[in-house]
């Protein structure tokens, strides 16, 4: 019984002696850091690690750029593997160096759950760009959670829009059967809600695909779609389950062109392996696709890449997920200039003014075009009640080589998604006893 | 030389039977404790809580709940992570759906619960036994995985899987700091130890360990296996139960069944292995091993990279981590087949011989 206390005891010291050495000289106040949870082993470092390249490679432009109003930022990589505990304590390790953690991305929407309960006492805004959860996107109860720019009920939502398109109005879904292949974790859950509802709007029927993680086994799934043949598929897939479930669509036959998955499954790393086998497949463009012509694109290149600087190899400057890393990056920097407006330009910004610059976030397209992101996304406009400020969302569809549009753009449709919204976090607001932020508060 | 015998009489059977009966172990262990009571508190920061002390004492509860089973009873158990799940979520719908219930009682209710789930997952060991046996309570961490999952009634309707429980309350003290829960978890770990140690002591610890070594001889003698058995599931269950609850409500605060997938069974049932079957030093030992080790290695490759002036990245460090962890499991089996307890107590006999081994 006495050893253990002993060895806690040591490696107690010694972690805290390892904190205290690494621990910066001195706080400097021009400096803004962000963690970073990355994850660039395990079973979803594929897709992982571009991303991270492309959320580094933007604080490194911003910094290259002279910093924000002369702020330079500053980040440090923790790794997660997807691992919901490692993210935490990966979190713990960070949130505390150089006079604190501005804001956190986790890249995972376990992470995110585990986030959401920590995020109010630290008072450190979570961004998930694209992920989380939907009903995040409520600020009055999710204080600190901002999907920007694209929940998964927005995301289900613009992809049955758009094959009541294709089919010729809502009225044609009728009897028609939609099948959503989806990783088993609260990911893959998130969009059942807001199908579940849209089957009982227009009567389709939906069936659900669970498959378990990490995805590589999924014959009894894809056997179950040659019997029940739907009229599409949804797939809600991350890492080696998307090209693992394009692959067994090849073997089973059934069309690619009718396969439809987020924007987590519409990516370089889950079709190049497939190649031609993936032709016709179409995915969500949560706004921007692959955009190797943008000009922030061209910018990175030639101001880091040129010069040796660059995160990752140059070739996945301008991929699909890159571009996502770098607009979450770009979003949190953003951030931090509207919280500097507000509070002092030049100046260090804490958690809770950054809240108050995402919820102010206010990115016409003028900004954007200025920012070098002209054709890659469209305005975004966050409040104190709507976390998440743009709701549009494209297709594209992969031809083999390269993702190409291959739709206009959709607006994630308000009347179904705001009551689910509303009365799902009001149910979160109730088991954690939350007291909704009123009008009056969103002005603090 | 400090730590010898010698001299100490014994005059009354109380004073031979207690727990340590050596006073220098008495003190330490004392000592120890409101070391980590006071001390620890007034030294640590939050990382150290949230990251490394909490987690380590909640796994450590359920390391000791697995050893019960398979270190003192012998009955090998992949199932810990479901009985685990069990206990979180049963305890929290104990906590939303009857008003008024305290938190603590949540939880124990929540491991009773994990009891008697216990009790029926542990009805094949009447029949089969090692590795098959393993095979059947993997059927548990298979079947709760799949329930959690699916049966809604479970996470209230939760539209992902995934539920959240709002501070626990105690008394009226709000279990919200850091501190806190330390607090809270270490003393219900501390309970539970000393209720550990008094049970395999007693006659019904002396039952399991004489299933364990031979089940035939233990029935001639007059130990009735199923009793035997099923009573270790049910207290092993019903601390992994506890621990799973403190897990949920306590250290997470919301989760998914996914905090409890199989990884989770393993780890514990490797924690067992590593840190000593049979011992409830053991179960520290092993879970401080799994716990804490990996979080120490990645956080010192950095510094001996930059030692030698190289940039180590996170990848890399990952990577290494797990070689580096993999190599030390390796080595302590090899070294000591019977766990780091036994590495200790092997030091503890040096000692007293110290500093003449003759």
């Amino acid at each position: 019984m006495r050893l253990h206390k002993l060895v806690v005891a040591a490696s107690i010291a010694a972690i805290g002696l390892s904190a205290a050495l690494t621990a910066p000289a001195a706080y400097a106040a021009e400096e803004q850091f962000f963690p970073v949870l990355a994850y660039r082993t395990g079973a979803y470092a594929p897709n992982g690690a571009p991303w991270a390249n492309g959320f580094v490679d933007y604080m490194k432009l911003t910094n290259a750029r002279g910093g924000v109003n002369g702020v330079k930022m500053i980040w440090e990589e923790c790794e997660t593997a997807y691992a919901t505990d490692r993210g935490v304590e990966c979190y713990e390790r960070l949130k505390g160096k150089h006079g604190g953690a501005t804001a956190v991305q986790p890249l995972s929407t376990g992470i995110t759950f585990a986030l959401t309960e920590k995020a109010p006492v630290d008072k450190i805004p979570v961004i998930t760009a694209g992920y989380g959860r939907s009903e995040s996107q409520d600020g009055s109860v999710f204080g600190w959670n901002f999907p920007l720019i694209g929940t998964y009920w927005m995301g289900a939502d613009v992809l049955v829009q758009h094959i009541a398109k294709k089919e010729g109005g809502f009225d044609k879904l009728k009897g028609k059967k939609i099948a959503l292949v989806y990783h088993d974790s609260p990911y893959g859950k998130e969009p059942i809600a807001l199908l579940q509802e849209r089957a009982k709007m227009h009567g389709f029927e939906l069936s659900l695909l669970p498959v378990a993680h990490p995805g590589v086994e999924q014959k009894a799934t894809w056997l179950q779609i040659r019997q029940n043949k739907p009229d599409y598929v949804f797939l809600w897939g991350w890492g080696v389950m998307n090209s693992t479930a394009i692959k067994e669509a090849q073997a089973t036959g059934y069309p690619r062109e009718k396969m439809y998955g987020v924007w987590w499954s519409g990516a370089e790393p889950d079709v190049k392996d497939v190649g031609d086998g993936a032709k016709g497949y179409n995915a969500l463009a949560m706004q921007h696709g692959a955009e190797p012509n943008a000009k922030v694109v061209k910018e990175v290149l030639e101001k880091l890449h040129a010069k040796g600087q660059g995160t990752g190899p140059k070739e996945e400057v301008g991929q699909v997920l890159y571009m996502r890393g770098l607009i979450s990056s770009m979003l949190q920097v953003e951030a931090v200039r509207v919280a500097q407006d507000r509070y002092g330009k030049g100046k260090h910004i804490t958690g809770e003014q950054m809240r108050w610059g995402l919820e102010h976030l206010d990115l016409d397209q003028k900004k954007l075009d200025a920012l070098g992101f002209a054709g890659v996304m469209r305005p975004v406009k966050t409040s104190c009640l709507d976390h998440m400020g743009s709701a549009w969302a494209r297709i594209h569809t992969w031809d083999g080589k390269k993702w190409n549009f291959s739709s206009d753009w959709y607006q994630g449709d308000e009347k179904v998604l705001r009551p689910l919204v509303i009365s799902t976090a009001g149910k979160y607001a109730e088991e954690k006893k939350i007291v909704r932020r009123t009008a009056e508060d969103c002005k603090k | 030389m400090f730590y010898r015998e010698n001299g100490q009489f014994k005059t009354s059977y109380k004073s031979d039977q207690q727990i340590f009966p050596i006073p220098q172990d008495r003190w330490v262990i004392l000592a120890i404790v409101v070391f980590a009571f006071v001390g620890i508190p007034l030294l640590v920061d939050e990382y150290l809580f949230r990251a490394i002390l909490i987690p380590f004492l909640i796994l450590s509860l359920a390391a000791l709940g697995v050893n019960i089973l398979v270190g003192y009873c012998g009955q090998i158990t992949l199932g810990a992570g479901a009985f685990m799940a069990v206990g979180a979520y049963a305890s929290y719908n104990f906590l939303i759906r009857v008003s008024g219930m305290p938190a603590l009682a949540a939880i124990l209710l929540g491991g009773l619960t994990a009891a008697a789930v216990g009790i029926v997952f542990g009805a094949p060991s009447l029949r089969v036994r090692g590795l098959y046996l393993a095979v059947a309570t993997l059927a548990a961490q298979f079947f709760w995985d799949w329930a959690f999952l699916r049966i809604k009634w479970f996470t209230n309707d939760s539209s992902s899987g995934s539920v959240s429980v709002a501070d626990i309350e105690l008394f009226g003290w709000t279990i919200s700091t850091p501190t806190d829960k330390y607090l809270f978890c270490l003393g219900i770990l501390v309970l539970f130890s000393l209720m550990a140690k008094n049970l395999v002591r007693g006659s019904i610890g002396r039952q399991w360990m004489a299933i364990r070594d031979m089940d035939v001889a233990a029935t001639v003698i007059g130990i009735r296996p199923m009793y035997a058995k099923l009573s270790a599931f049910a207290v092993s269950s019903f601390y992994v139960g506890v621990a799973g609850a403190l897990w949920g409500m306590v250290h997470l605060g919301s989760w998914e069944p996914a905090a409890f997938s199989i990884d989770r069974s393993f780890q514990l049932l490797f924690m067992v292995i590593i840190g000593g079957m049979g011992a409830i030093a053991g179960s520290f030992f092993g879970a401080a091993f799994i716990v804490i080790l990996p979080i120490f290695l990645n956080q010192m490759l950095p510094l001996v990279g930059d030692l030698f002036g190289l940039e180590v990245s996170v990848a890399l460090v990952s990577h290494v981590e797990i070689m580096v962890f993999g190599a030390l499991i390796v080595f302590f089996l090899i070294v000591e087949p019977h766990g780091i307890a036994r590495l200790w107590s092997t030091g503890r006999e040096k000692l007293r011989l110290w500093p003449f081994p003759h």
